[in-house]
This record gives C-alpha cells, sequence and structure tokens, in this order.
C-alpha cells in the first residue's frame, strides 16, 4: 500500500501535477501536525473554489474588468504556488498574461484550462489522500513501535 | 567600317544588348527593316528588295568580324547584359545566319575571282611583253637586212655608173655583171635578183636594138613592145632573173611607177607587193636610178630626169625570205607574223603571212618598219600562234581559296547554329529549373499553409475532446472519447512535424539561444518514455559527462525534439535490453572511441561476434549493442579520463561541441536501408511502418535540425542486434548564472557531502548511477558484490571504504545483484536490526533500484529491509533526491535525531520568536504558518494589512513579521511604511527604539521588487514558496542585531 501510494506519488510529479513544493508541504508534517499536508490542500480548494466561483461571476457579468481579475488570478496563483500545483500554477500565469494584454477570449479560454486543470488535481490529491490515509495506520503504528 | 550601313548596325547591336527585353527584340527589328523598306520602296521594289538583303547580309557579315567588338560592348555593359538573362548576341539575329552563311559564300567567290583576275592580269601583261619585245626583234632585224640590201644595190647602182658609163668601151657586160652579183648575194640577203635596165628613149631605139640584137620586149606577153616615148630594157641580170632580159620594165604599170618615181628623188623607191612573176611570190620591187653624169648639188626634179642613165632594179622576195630570216629566230613558233603595206591606210596590202593564220586575235602587237622609202609606210603586226593556256598555279589556287574559304564560312555557321541551339536548350532547361524550383518552394509552402490551417481546428477538437473527457461518461463513451484524443494527439504531432520539415526547407526555421541546462532537459525527455520503458522491462539510463557545462547556450526545445525523437525511435523499436543516452564533448570521444573503428553493420563485426560470443555484454543490460564504443572498455576511459582531468583542460573557445550518443538493443536497421534512413518519409522497411506505426519523418528533421546546430549525425546499427544514433551539436557556453528562470530543477542540497555505496555488478550501470549521485553531491564507492558491500557497512571485518573514511550514509543496490545475490536477506536484517539497537551509530539506510518490480519481489524486498524506498528507474537526479529524502526524513523523523543541517540551524533561529504572518490568501498563510511553526516559532496570521496594523500597535510582542507585498486595500509596501512611521512616532514619544524586522513574501524575486522593498523599509524578502535555505538566510541576516540564544538543541 504504501509503495502504491508512493507510486501515485511519483506519477503526479512525473506528469507534472506537482512540484517540489507539494514535498516541503510534506517536509513540514511531523507530529504536530499529522495531517498538515492535506488540510493545506483542503483549505486549498476550498479557497480556490471560492476563488473559482469569484471569477466566473466576474466573467459571466461579460464586462471584464481584467484589473479585478487579475486580483483573483493572484490569489489563486498564490495558493496554487503554495501547495506546488504546478500545472494550475502554470495555467494561471497564462490567464494573468492574457489579462494584462486585455485578451478576453484568451482568458476564457484559459479559465476553462484553470478549472480543468483544477478540478482533475482536485481528483487526483483526494484519491492520493484516500490512499494514503489508509496506508497511514501502517506508519503510525511502525512510529509507535 | 565597312559602309554606310555599319553604324546603323553596331547602333542596332547595341540596342539590342541594352534591351533587357529579348522577346521585345523581334518585333522592333522587323519595322526598322520595314521602315527601310519603305523608304527605298519609293524608288523601286526590285531595287529595294536587293538593298534590303544586302543590308540584312551585310549585318551578318558585320557580325561575323565583330565579334570581338561585341565583346568588348558586352564587358561595358555588364550589368545591362545581366539584366536580359543572357541571351547573347549570335541569338538574337538567328534568322540572319543562312543568310550570312550565302553571303560569306559569295564574298569568297568574289574574292577567289579576283585573284583570278589578278594572276590572269599578270600573266597577260608579261605574254604581252615578250610578245612587244619579240615582234620589235622582227621588226629591227628586218629593217635591218633590208637597209644593208639597199645600201648594197645603192652601192651596185654606182658600179654600174662608174663602170659601165664612165669608161669607154664600158667595163660591164652581162657576165662580168652576172658574175659579180651572183658573188655579192650574200649582202643581199633580201633580194632574190637584180637587174639593170637602160633608159632608152623612143628616137634611140633602132640604134639600141641593134646594138643589142634584140627588141625590146613587153613584160607580160614576152611580145616586142609597141612604140613608146621612153622604154626601160634590162641589159644586165643576176642569174636568178635571167628571164628579165631585154624585157622592158617600164611596160609594167608597178614598175613604170616606180621608175618613174626613182628618177625623180633619186633614192631607192620599192613597189607596193605584188605577185612577182617567176616565183609568183609576193613581193616587191625595189627601183633605184642611175645618173650618168654628176649631178648639180639640189638638183631639180627635171635635171634628174635628164640625167638619168638607166635604173637598177631588184625583187624582194619578202614571202620566202622573211620567212627565212625569221625562221633563224627563238620562239618562232610561238608567234604569228604580218607584214603590210599602209601606204594606202585604208586599204592595208599584205606583204607577208598567211592570211588564214589568224592566231590568237585577242592579243597583238604592231611595230613599225621603215624601209628606206619616205613615200610607202609597212607595219609589221604580231601575235601568238595560240590562245594563252590558263596558268596551272591559277588553276590550283584559285579554287583552293575558294574552297577553303567556304569551309571556314561553314565552320562558323556551324558553330553559330550550334551556338543559338546550346544557348536555347541552356535557356529552356534554366527555365525549367526555375519552374521547378518554383514548384518545390509551392510545395513546401503548401505544406506549411495546409499544415497550419489543419492545425487550428485540430486544436479545437483536442480541446473539446478534453473537455468532454472530464464530464460524466459511461465507460464507453470515455473508451470513445479517450481514442479520438489519442488518435487526434498523433495527428497533431504528425502535422507539427510536416510543418517542422516544410518550415525548414523553406528555410523559415531560426534557432533560439536560451541558457539551459542539459542535464534537466535529458531528465525530462527520461521521464516522459519512463513509463513506456518500465512496461516493456527496457532500462532508460542517461550519462552526462562532467566536462559538459552545466548550462549552455542554444535552442533547448529542438535539441529536446532531436532527442525525444531519437529517444522515441528507439523505445519504439526495442523490447528488451536497454536504451542509453550519452553526452559528453565530442572531442572528448576522440581519446576514448578511436582505438575501436566504427562498425557500420559491416559483415567484419558479424563475424566479430560470432567467433567469440560472450553470454553477457559489457554494456547497460548486458545485452550486445551495435557499437561497441559504449561498452564498458570504451565508457571507463570516458569515466576515467573525467576523474583524471577535472578542469586542467578549460576550453577557452566560447563554442562547446557536444556529442550525444542514443544507444538501444532493439531490432535494428536493415543493411539495405541504412541509406536511406535519413530521408524524409522513407523508414527503414514498408513493413515497419505497418508494425510499430510513424511517418519516418523523424529522422529526417532531426538531421536537420543538427545540421542548423553545426552538427552531425549519424549511426551505427546491425540488425537484430540494435543501433547507436548519434549526433553532434554546437552550443555556446554560458556562465552558470545567466540563467535567471528557474528552469533548472532545484536540486535538493542537503544531501552534499553524503557518502553512499552503489551495489552494482555493471560498470557502466554503475557510472549512470554514480552520476546522477554526483549531481546530488552524494560521493558514491561502486561495489560489484553486495556482500561485501553489506559486511563492509556493519563494519565487521573492519575494512575501511575504499575511500578510506567509515561514515557511510546509504547503500543502493540494484535489484539485479540483490536478486542473484543468495542469502543475503537475512544479513540485511541483521545489519538493519543491530544498527537500529545502536543509537549512537549512524546506519547507512538501504535503497533498492529497479526497472520493474514484482509484487512478490517487493515483498521480499521489504520483509529484507528494503522496505524505506524502491527507487524505480530510470533514474532521474530529481527523483532519487526525493525518494531518498523521503528516506532519510522518514529516519530523522523516527529516530528524533537531527543532523547538523539547515532546519536544525533555522530551528535554532525561530524557536520561541513570536511572527506575525500577512496574507491576505488563505492557503499561503496557513502553509507559511505551518512552515514557521515547524522550526518552533509562535505564529499569529492577519489576513490583511489594516489588521496587521492593529496587532502591531506598539507596544507588541512580535519578534518578525513576514509581509505579503500584494494584497487589496494595503499591499506590503503600504503595510510596511506605516508600521515604520508608527516606530517613528513611538520612538519620539518613548525614547525606546523598535525595529520590527519585516520580510517580504514574494512571488517574484526580481531586484526592482527587492529595491522597493528596501525603499518602503523592510528588512529582505524570502521567496514564495517557502525554501529553507532562502527563508534562513533571510532570517538569519535579519535577526543579526538580537541574536538568539542556541538553546535549540537541548529543546525537542
Amino acid at each position: 500500500m504504501q509503495r502504491q501510494v508512493a507510486l501515485i506519488k511519483q506519477s503526479l510529479f512525473d506528469q507534472g501535477y506537482l512540484d517540489e513544493q507539494f514535498m516541503e508541504l510534506e517536509e513540514l508534517q511531523d507530529d504536530v501536525n499529522p495531517n498538515f499536508v492535506e488540510e493545506v490542500a483542503t483549505l486549498y480548494f476550498k479557497d480556490s473554489a471560492r476563488l473559482i466561483n469569484s471569477i466566473d461571476q466576474a466573467l459571466e457579468r461579460g464586462s471584464f474588468d481584467f484589473n479585478r481579475l487579475d486580483n483573483y488570478m493572484h490569489q489563486f496563483k498564490g495558493s496554487s504556488t503554495s501547495i506546488g500545483a504546478s500545472k494550475v500554477k502554470t495555467e494561471c500565469t497564462m490567464f494573468r498574461e492574457y489579462c494584462r494584454m486585455g485578451n478576453a477570449e484568451g482568458c476564457l479560454r484559459t479559465f476553462q484550462q484553470v478549472k480543468k486543470e483544477h478540478a482533475t488535481l482536485r481528483k487526483k490529491l483526494e484519491h492520493y489522500f484516500q490512499l494514503a490515509r489508509q496506508a497511514g495506520p501502517k506508519e503510525t503504528a511502525r512510529r509507535s513501535k | 567600317m565597312f559602309n554606310p550601313f555599319t553604324t546603323h548596325h553596331s547602333s542596332d547591336m547595341n540596342w539590342a544588348l541594352n534591351n533587357p527585353n529579348p522577346e521585345g527584340k523581334e518585333p522592333r527589328t522587323t519595322t526598322q527593316s520595314s521602315d527601310f523598306y519603305h523608304l527605298s520602296a519609293k524608288d523601286s521594289p526590285q531595287k529595294s528588295r536587293k538593298i534590303d538583303f544586302w543590308r540584312s547580309g551585310l549585318m551578318g557579315f558585320a557580325k561575323m568580324q565583330h565579334s570581338v567588338a561585341v565583346k568588348m560592348n558586352n564587358g561595358n555593359n555588364n550589368d545591362q547584359v545581366g539584366n536580359k538573362k543572357g541571351s547573347t548576341f549570335i541569338q538574337e539575329h538567328r534568322a540572319l545566319l543562312p543568310k550570312g552563311l550565302i553571303l560569306w559564300t559569295i564574298i569568297v567567290g568574289f574574292i577567289s575571282r579576283g585573284i583570278y583576275q589578278w594572276m590572269d592580269d599578270t600573266s597577260k601583261v608579261r605574254r604581252e611583253e615578250v610578245l612587244v619585245s619579240m615582234c620589235d626583234q622582227r621588226a629591227r632585224m628586218l629593217q635591218d637586212q633590208f637597209s644593208v640590201s639597199v645600201n648594197h644595190v645603192h652601192a651596185l647602182a654606182i658600179l654600174v655608173s662608174t663602170f659601165h658609163y664612165h669608161k669607154n668601151p664600158s667595163a660591164i657586160d652581162q657576165g662580168t655583171f652576172a658574175d659579180y652579183t651572183a658573188r655579192t648575194a650574200f649582202e643581199r640577203p633580201l633580194l632574190s635578183g637584180v637587174a639593170y635596165a637602160e633608159k632608152v628613149v623612143n628616137a634611140e631605139r633602132e640604134m639600141f636594138e641593134s646594138q643589142h640584137n634584140w627588141v625590146i620586149k613587153t613584160m607580160d606577153t614576152g611580145e616586142p613592145s609597141p612604140v613608146r616615148d621612153e622604154y626601160a630594157p634590162v641589159i644586165f641580170s643576176q642569174d636568178s632573173v635571167s628571164y628579165l632580159e631585154s624585157l622592158d620594165m617600164m611596160s609594167g604599170e608597178e614598175d613604170r611607177e616606180n621608175i618613174l618615181r626613182a628618177r625623180e628623188t633619186g633614192k631607192a623607191v620599192l613597189t607596193s607587193p605584188f605577185r612577182l612573176l617567176a616565183s609568183h611570190h609576193l613581193g616587191v620591187v625595189l627601183t633605184f636610178p642611175v645618173y650618168k653624169a654628176s649631178l648639180p648639188r639640189n638638183p631639180t626634179v627635171q635635171e634628174r630626169i635628164a640625167a638619168t642613165a638607166g635604173y637598177l632594179g631588184g625583187a624582194f622576195d619578202v614571202e620566202s625570205l622573211v620567212e627565212n630570216l625569221l625562221g633563224q629566230l627563238a620562239g618562232n613558233q610561238a608567234i604569228v607574223v604580218h607584214v603590210y603595206d599602209i601606204t594606202n591606210a585604208s586599204d592595208p596590202l599584205v606583204m607577208y603571212g598567211n592570211q588564214d593564220e589568224e592566231g590568237d586575235t585577242s592579243l597583238y602587237h604592231e611595230s613599225k618598219l621603215d624601209f628606206g622609202d619616205p613615200f610607202r609606210k609597212h607595219k609589221m603586226i604580231c601575235r601568238y600562234l595560240q590562245k594563252a593556256p590558263i596558268p596551272l598555279n591559277v588553276l590550283t589556287t584559285v579554287p583552293l581559296f575558294f574552297a577553303i574559304g567556304f569551309l571556314v564560312g561553314y565552320i562558323l555557321y556551324g558553330a553559330a547554329v550550334h551556338i543559338v541551339k546550346v544557348e536555347d536548350d541552356f535557356h529552356e532547361m534554366q527555365e525549367l529549373k526555375v519552374r521547378a524550383e518554383a514548384a518545390d518552394v509551392a510545395k513546401s509552402q503548401f505544406l506549411a499553409t495546409v499544415s497550419h490551417e489543419i492545425r487550428t481546428p485540430m486544436n479545437g477538437i483536442l480541446g473539446m475532446l478534453a473537455m468532454l473527457l472530464d464530464t460524466e461518461l459511461s465507460s464507453t463513451q470515455r473508451d470513445y472519447a479517450q481514442t479520438a484524443q489519442v488518435c487526434g494527439k498523433a495527428l497533431i504531432a504528425l502535422i507539427n512535424e510536416v510543418l517542422d520539415r516544410a518550415k525548414i526547407e523553406a528555410g523559415k526555421l531560426e534557432l533560439e539561444s536560451v541558457p539551459f541546462d542539459i542535464r534537466s532537459i535529458l531528465d525530462d525527455v527520461l521521464s516522459l518514455f519512463s513509463e513506456e520503458s518500465r512496461n516493456k522491462g527496457i532500462e532508460l539510463a542517461v550519462f552526462v559527462s562532467d566536462k559538459v557545462p552545466e548550462i549552455v547556450k542554444g535552442d533547448s526545445g529542438r535539441f529536446r525534439q532531436i532527442i525525444i525523437n531519437l529517444v522515441g525511435n528507439s523505445v519504439k523499436f526495442t523490447e528488451k535490453g536497454h536504451i542509453f543516452v550519452k553526452v559528453h564533448l565530442a572531442e572528448q570521444s576522440k581519446d576514448g572511441a578511436e582505438s575501436k573503428p566504427a562498425l557500420n553493420g559491416g559483415v567484419a563485426s558479424e563475424d566479430i561476434t560470432a567467433a567469440s560470443k560472450p553470454s553477457s555484454y559489457n554494456t547497460l543490460s548486458g545485452y550486445e549493442a551495435a557499437d561497441g564504443r559504449n561498452s564498458w572498455d570504451s565508457f571507463k576511459h570516458l569515466v576515467s579520463s573525467e576523474e583524471l582531468l577535472t578542469s586542467s583542460e578549460f576550453d577557452a573557445s566560447s563554442n562547446v561541441r557536444l556529442m550525444v550518443s542514443i544507444e538501444d538493443t532493439g531490432i535494428g536497421i536493415p543493411l539495405t536501408a541504412q541509406g536511406r534512413v535519413f530521408m524524409p518519409f522513407m523508414q527503414a522497411d514498408s513493413s515497419t511502418s505497418r508494425t510499430y506505426g510513424g511517418t519516418g519523418i523523424g529522422l529526417s528533421i532531426s538531421k536537420c535540425l543538427v545540421e542548423l546546430m553545426r552538427g552531425q549525425i549519424s549511426f551505427v546499427s546491425r540488425p537484430r542486434v540494435g543501433s547507436t544514433f548519434w549526433f553532434t551539436a554546437v552550443f555556446e557556453r554560458c556562465d552558470k548564472f545567466s540563467l535567471k528562470k528557474p528552469t533548472v530543477e532545484n536540486l535538493p542540497s542537503s544531501f552534499r557531502g553524503m557518502r553512499a555505496i552503489v551495489v552494482d555488478a555493471k560498470p557502466v550501470r554503475a557510472a549512470v548511477t554514480r552520476y546522477h549521485m554526483k549531481r546530488l553531491g552524494i560521493s558514491v564507492d561502486v561495489m560489484t558484490s553486495l556482500r561485501t558491500a553489506v559486511s563492509t557497512a556493519s563494519g565487521r571485518n573492519g575494512s575501511p571504504l575504499p575511500s578510506g573514511t567509515t561514515k557511510l550514509d546509504m547503500i543502493l543496490v540494484e535489484k539485479d545483484s540483490w536478486i542473484s545475490t543468495e542469502d543475503i536477506d537475512a544479513e540485511i536484517r541483521q545489519m538493519n536490526s543491530r544498527t537500529n539497537g545502536n543509537v549512537h551509530r549512524k546506519t547507512p539506510k538501504l535503497a533498492l533500484f529497479a526497472t520493474n518490480i514484482t509484487n512478490s519481489e517487493f515483498d521480499r524486498a521489504k520483509s529484507a529491509g528494503f522496505a524505506d524506498t524502491v527507487i524505480m528507474k530510470p533514474l532521474r537526479a530529481s527523483m532519487i533526491g526525493a525518494c531518498l529524502q523521503q528516506v532519510l526524513e522518514l529516519r530523522k523523523a523516527r529516530q528524533q535525531h537531527p543532523e547538523g543541517s539547515s532546519p536544525a540551524t533555522l530551528k535554532s533561529l525561530l524557536t520561541g520568536k513570536k511572527i506575525l504572518v500577512v496574507d491576505d490568501n488563505m492557503v499561503n498563510r496557513r502553509v507559511a504558518a505551518g512552515a514557521l511553526k515547524k522550526f518552533g516559532a509562535e505564529v499569529v496570521c492577519a489576513e490583511s494589512g489594516q489588521v496587521a496594523l492593529g496587532l502591531l500597535q506598539i507596544p507588541h510582542s512580535f519578534d518578525a513579521c513576514f509581509m505579503d507585498i500584494q494584497m487589496p486595500q494595503m499591499d506590503g509596501f503600504e503595510a510596511t511604511r506605516q508600521i515604520r512611521m508608527m516606530e517613528k512616532e513611538a520612538k519620539e514619544k518613548t525614547k525606546l527604539e523598535w525595529h520590527l524586522p519585516i520580510l517580504a513574501m514574494t512571488a517574484d524575486v526580481i531586484h526592482a521588487t527587492y529595491e522597493e522593498c528596501l525603499k518602503s523599509g523592510m528588512d529582505g524578502y524570502v521567496s514564495k514558496p517557502f525554501e529553507e535555505e532562502n527563508l534562513y538566510k533571510s532570517v538569519a541576516k535579519s535577526f543579526k542585531a538580537n541574536p538568539i540564544s542556541d538553546s535549540s538543541c537541548s529543546q525537542s
């Protein structure tokens, strides 16, 4: 099980969904904060869902307030960077590029991309955390030994 | 130069040369000539036609003669000639060529005729001169002989007068006279005979007749003469003319006149030619008077007549005598001579010469003859007997000249025609070439355009498919959609390749030049194929020589493309064994590999391997490889040379030539197909595309790209053994720090100084592992046997490591070595347990390398103590790093035994500090807080600048503040400024110095931002996301003012 978890994590890295920052996060996880990574991830998804919602609304309004969008996206990007979601981060960067250029169409397209990557990552991470939780007791059992 | 036309012609010619449009030439010429036609047509059409012909002919001629001039013209008007695309003068005037030939022939004919004329004239003149001299010679001779005869007759007359009349009795009688004249006949060569007639008046006739006993007879009848006033009977005569005796000379008309004229003038007189009596030859009679008494000076005619005693006459038998005379002269046969009496100019009388014998009438010469008789005039006309023959040299020279001239003309004509033909062909070919090139360009253009046009909608399709896959789909639908996506991706990859190829062909592809890290690119490529290679069970490995600079400047994307292409091919065609990518300097390969010549699939190599087929080869996976260069024999050169000459030979040049070789143990390339591997759309075998797919365009693109990088690409391949592709590429050297963007994967630095043992029986593979470990900063010892490694690690035999140290952090075991070593598990377990019990002794951690691992093997590994980690191949430094980190970190956590690494130091800095984190982003806040908490800090969070200001009202208990810069409402700079302002006010009020270290948290660590940070009163910045080292540095700097006690060690 542990191995499977490791493999999944490895594949996430290999496919570029995550970068070193995620590793850093995992390092922060210790006895004091046993579920730190998951906690942060949950926080991230909650926050990002809110941001996506806001951006969605902003975009649906039709009038493109690029400054506002940029601000939202800055936050989104910041969060993504913190958690190490490299693909989402890349898309966010592109979105901001388009914002700066005032390219509404590009914004819309990238936003779809952002949402897509975000959803994929969410799915994958949830799967991962689920497995990790299942594998987790073993680990703790060993530790307590 | 030749005639008035020449100037016209030359201007025409210049015009033709300057004319940029050769097609426009023809009509222009015709109008010109038709203008000319009109002008002259006024006179007469026939004449104009003739002139036109001559004009064109002369033009042609002038053209021939003045090709040199044309060439000079060409030189002067070089640029203009260049414009009109090389259609030459000869070609312009091709229509004139036959006319030129005809004209040339005519001219040669005229010249030949002229030469003939000249030669003929010369010979004629010479002939005439000969004739004149001959004629004059004859005339002079005849005249001389004649005058000699006359003189002698004169002398005879004096003799007669002296001895007949002045002696009494006469001393001369017929006998004496005849005798004398006969004996002196040689003196008178032209006279057939002489006779003397006495003047007898009628009164004295009786007496005379009786004295001589004969009667006077007439000449024509021989009868006794009738009575006349006067008679002139011959009394003496030479024997040859004895028939004249007693004939009255005055009875003949001619003679009578002669006699009368002679006694009146007292000189010799001649008759006109007539037929002589006896011979009936043509002749003249010479009459000379004999006077009785001496005459007074200047006697009158009457006195003369009175004094006349008789007449001496002689007959010139001109015909026979002249013939005789002329016969003595040379060249007699060649000429015909006529002598005429032209006293009556209108009716010349023939004196000599056969009237029928005309001879050559075209040429004659007249010579005057003076026979001493002023009354009579004579002339001599000489002609050649035969017409002048045409001289032999003329006969040979002229036709020869004509023939040569004609031949020369024909040769020139032939050459010109040939030139025209060749030039025509040339132009045609040039046009075809241009068209072919245009077609090629058009093809590339078309490909590029079409590819581009296809790509755009394809992107749409792919995007939509991707989105479709994100929706709720049944498994069948998902399967269909995924298949469609895979197909679409394949299609777009193909289109991209075609586009690339077209771009390269159109010369539109330009390489960019950016710094990049070769090693990380190779790791990326490897990770792309990791899954496939793992599934197939192929070993995939990369090795980069230490001498290759870390950062080079070039087109990383294209470099990557080449390698992906080659590795992709290798992965595609390899079922077992390995794929090994090796990068080193091109110069390096020379020393190592030169010893072994490349065997390009030759029979020789087959023989060698057949002869000595070892069970295992010294390659990465133990399978045989096509190229011997990557086997350990030569590879160790590379590795060892690296160790020996680390940076001793620093290449000063700014360029670095890299050699990349990709070795696989696949199916290889059939010998027959090896020649066309790099040709576009050619695959090794048509069955290849059926089995493996692909277009075969990849290698040709790679070749183009490699050539653009100023390198070469080649390969060595042996069927069923494998292929080794290698290429060289030139990159610029680059400063390590010029790489601003963090494209270099930041390898964790926490491994520096660690030691490890790699257990691997295969030296090449061990070298690859060592390379990756080295990049992490881990120094590696290679051992071939796991048993030795374990015993060394557990220190049982006390033998130190080869490097002389006993510190050992990890043992990395290749799966093969572990599997092949029996009964080692227990030892490993023992070692592990032993070290576990001994807390103070640092134990090496175990890790296993594997390409693929079955579940049972995995379980066995775990039970043996490899539970820590299994590192899956292909090896990449970052991945090894991550895995090892996991292993080490786990151990650290479990043992609560932090080593002297940076987190501990950071911990010492931060423990017990109260830190405010200001960030509007919830996640970031949480992460930052978590990180700081981990190092023992007490963290308070604020979600905006205002909240932070509220918390930081003096006095406060915070030791530091981490401030996000970009926040809504109040950004980090503004917040910091306000905080500093507050501190300033507080200082004025309470005289207490407050300075809260404020560190900016920012994602973009560019210089300008840093400046601004400092300007607004911040103490430093940390890059987001947090990185231990960076964080430590910044924090340490900020906290320098108030260092904290190092109490952290005893804590925890």
